[in-house]
């Protein structure tokens, strides 16, 4: 009960951590290469401390993970944690369907009310 | 409800397929893809340009609530035969996802009824699967609902 608890709780962290739109962009940004904070911030207007906040909540959700390199922190994405979040191609496909949906319904609006 | 979106992805190939039968007359289903009004209304991004003819380019962005840019995307018109075929590529801002030619083919079924092709090609195999895992990255602004419909399964 007490591990259930435990998991239901670590996965709405997980979703909030990817509610914010900065925070997407930071995964995207980390898709293919390591970063440190620095580089990452330089992506943004946002304020250094406001993207250390980001970075740090996604650690904390185990999303990133921190690799020393010398003296700097480099930032990449855990690919196991990302797996979880996004079960290959579903998502995609369901991302596409509800667009779709809404064109269907945008467009049926539109022949209906001419 | 029935699966009416099917995307198909071979293991190890560098294109998608994505097909879609709509109620719609294939009129309808092209204009959904010219209008600037009516794309930022299904694609739910804002339209900045959008020069529906050969050799014209688009280019999309969605901000966010304090109005800081999240997600921008632009392109290139390579092929624009209405209510037939749309060939273009789709290239995100700021992001290392290499840009991708994209084939979308319309087509009657009946007056009231069609079809959507989406054949997309990318760069290399590696960043289609990557791409796949990441939905947020082709509609940044929509993808927390839907991981949440997903995860709430």
């Amino acid at each position: 009960m007490q591990s259930n608890g435990y998991i239901m709780n670590l996965r709405r962290d997980v979703f909030q951590a990817i509610a914010d739109p900065t925070r997407r962009a930071i995964l995207l940004l980390l898709a293919s290469q390591s970063m440190t904070a620095g580089a990452i911030a330089a992506n943004f207007d946002t304020a250094r401390p406001t993207v250390s906040k980001h970075l740090q909540i996604l650690t904390e959700c185990e999303l990133l993970e921190q690799e020393q390199n010398g003296r700097e922190i480099y930032y990449h994405l855990n690919a196991v944690k990302m797996k979880e979040i996004a079960d290959f191609i579903e998502p995609f496909r369901r991302m596409w369907d509800e667009r779709f949906d809404k064109l269907e319904a945008v467009m049926i609006k539109l022949h209906t009310n001419k | 409800m029935e699966r009416k979106t099917r995307v198909h992805a071979e293991a190890g190939k560098q294109e998608l397929l994505i097909t879609r039968e709509f109620d719609l007359p294939v009129e309808l289903l092209f204009r959904a893809h010219t209008a600037p009004e009516i794309v930022e209304q299904w694609m739910g991004t804002k339209v900045l340009k959008l020069e529906g003819a050969r050799h014209g380019s688009w280019q999309f962005e969605t901000t966010d609530a304090r109005g800081e840019v999240v997600f921008r995307a632009n392109g290139v018109f390579h092929e624009f035969e209405p209510d037939r075929k749309i060939t273009r590529t789709f290239e995100m801002e700021n992001s290392p996802f290499a840009v991708q030619l994209e084939f979308l083919t319309f087509e009657k079924l009946t007056d009231n009824t069609s079809k959507l092709t989406m054949h997309i090609i990318f760069k290399s195999v590696e960043l289609r699967d990557q791409l796949l895992k990441m939905p947020f990255a082709h509609g940044i602004n929509m993808a927390h609902n839907q991981l949440e419909k997903i995860a709430a399964k």
